[in-house]
């Protein structure tokens, strides 16, 4: 996990670096500054030049907690970072919760209550939510004065429900659902009892892809509904070229994304060993 | 289910054919402007009214129907051709290939694809021509967009590794390139046109919304995210139910593509 953090840092100052217009500041263009001022200028951004140089010497500064500063937004992205984070970490939270609120009632009832209709239902609006762009999710919440919080619920939504109900009916199809069936076991009974310790494994992994996904969500959803989180500064960084900065958040959200997945994983984990 | 796979195909083939049609079909060029009557409501003269800066509604949904239909297929053959490259070859070659090859896409997957499109898009010139920014987008999302199709490739090529006929033909003295391009390779078809097929959606998504962020295609070319972009001043579904055009048509493309797929050639 480590290393594939350090890589993503290293590949995000790799593009940044040898993306065209790197050294263009739109700071040169002030007509008063005098050439002391735009040689000091140079020189601040002369560190940049050496990738790994630059990489190694933030990496450094990182551990003792140093992130550097923003230069599109001109602020310590350290003060950027925990001034965006609440929005964000609410957004994904509640969105998550609502998703697989969703996802979950929408998938079991269908389950327990065997109505194809009531199974088409699901599936047909998780496959409306499956074919909406995220963007126009955001714009059409503006539009109906729905908060974003839903808005990455129905982005999250469509997946969680249609794995969930993938699992639940290759579950149903094994030969010991067959068995408590023709011993009459009751629905319910077959659900509780039988298949959902199955499908419980898959489920935490799912539940940390899902919040890599509720993430990736942040920032159509930020940006374009104006909230001041980390996907929104995500928005602002790509269109500054702010190259800190956008290193920064390509390490916090790759960590973010990584710690969400290992977590689904070693919950995966124990689930298996316990009925093991 | 066979109905919904035919009608889908339908509604594909009536989109594909708008989108060839488009010279003959659109009352006006893209970027021809009716300056006397922006923002006009539909009628007989522009079907889906006019939109902010004059232009028909309608000849702008047909040239991006082009655009979108045609270059997300574009992009989904780059990004299989990769997936190939990296998922397929390393499934091959096994070992420490196969650790390098998974370590990358890992990689690619462990950041959000949104985010990894903007940050990549970004980088690239912004103040480009119309026909370079959709150039470059395309080229983005064939770029960036293999991991995913990488992972499933390289599980199928792994597997074909160790099978009777490829073990045969190394008995036999096939090595190398020759064996995975003229034994492997075939028998990887049926999921790699999985991949591609399933790849072709989430390209045109991925369009939208990049355009919309304003990171997509450029003025005065149209696709079906740029013309999205009105969305955001829609004023009520009910007062303008035309601007919902490029929305629904998008919709309609995407899950005919979705249903298209059997799930046994989804799960491949």
């Amino acid at each position: 996990m480590a290393a594939t953090l350090v890589f993503a840092g290293l590949l995000a100052a790799t593009l940044v670096r040898f993306a065209p217009g790197f050294d263009a500041d739109e700071r040169a263009l002030d007509p008063h500054l005098n050439a002391e001022s735009l040689k000091i200028l140079q020189q601040s951004r002369a560190g940049e030049h050496n990738i790994l140089e630059f990489y190694l010497k933030y990496l450094r500064n990182a551990v003792r907690g140093d992130l550097g500063t923003s230069q599109s937004l001109d602020q310590p992205i350290r003060a950027l970072l925990h001034d965006r984070w609440p929005v964000t970490a609410r957004l994904i939270l509640v969105g998550l919760v609502l998703a697989w609120a969703l996802a979950l009632s929408l998938a079991l009832s269908a389950a327990v209550l065997r109505w194809s209709a009531y199974d088409l239902m699901g599936t047909t609006l998780s496959g409306a939510a499956l074919c909406l762009p995220a963007a126009v999710l955001a714009l059409l919440s503006a539009l109906l004065r729905i908060p974003g919080e839903a808005v990455v619920a129905c982005i999250v939504f469509p997946k969680v429900h249609r794995y969930t109900c993938n699992l639940i009916s290759k579950t149903y199809e094994r030969p010991h659902i067959t068995s408590a069936r023709s011993r009459g076991l009751g629905e319910l009974r077959i659900l509780f009892w039988h298949v959902l310790p199955l499908i419980g494994p898959h489920m935490a992994a799912l539940a940390g892809i899902s919040a890599g996904i509720a993430i990736g969500a942040c920032i159509p959803v930020e940006s374009l509904l104006g909230l001041p989180g980390i996907g929104q500064l995500a928005w602002q960084a790509a269109l500054g070229r702010d190259l800190p900065l956008l290193l920064n958040l390509t390490l916090v959200i790759t960590l973010v994304t990584l710690l969400a997945n290992t977590s689904g994983d070693v919950i995966a984990e124990v689930f298996r060993t316990s009925e093991g | 289910m066979k109905t919904a796979r035919r009608l889908a195909l339908a509604v594909l083939l009536v989109a594909a054919g708008l989108s060839l049609g488009a010279t003959w079909l659109s009352p006006a060029s893209y970027r021809t402007q009716f300056r006397e009557a922006p923002n006009a409501p539909p009628s007989r003269q522009h079907l889906l009214g006019t939109d902010a800066m004059a232009r028909d509604r309608f000849s702008r949904l047909l040239y991006g129907t082009r655009i979108s239909l045609s270059l997300a297929p574009a992009a989904a053959a780059i990004s299989t051709f990769l997936a190939v490259l990296l998922g397929g070859l390393s499934g091959y070659l096994g070992g420490a290939w196969m650790r390098v090859g998974m370590a990358i896409t890992d990689l690619f997957l462990s950041l959000p694809w949104i985010f990894l499109l903007i940050t990549v898009r970004a980088l690239l010139p912004l103040n480009v021509s119309p026909l370079t920014s959709v150039i470059i987008t395309f080229l983005i999302l064939g770029m960036l967009g293999w991991a995913g199709s990488a992972r499933v490739l390289c599980a199928a090529s792994q597997s074909l590794r160790t099978s009777a006929f490829v073990l045969q033909a190394r008995a036999s003295g096939l090595h190398g390139v020759r064996l995975f391009v003229f034994h492997v390779l075939p028998n990887l078809k049926p999921v790699l046109l999985a991949q591609f097929w399933i790849s072709i959606p989430v390209f045109i998504l991925s369009e939208a919304n990049l355009s919309i962020l304003g990171l997509g295609v450029a003025e005065p070319l149209p696709s079906w995210g740029s013309l999205l972009r009105e969305l955001e001043g829609l004023l009520s579904f009910q007062q303008e139910p035309w601007k919902l055009a490029p929305l629904l048509l998008l919709v309609m493309v995407v899950t005919s593509f979705q249903l298209v797929l059997s799930n046994e050639e989804t799960a491949a």
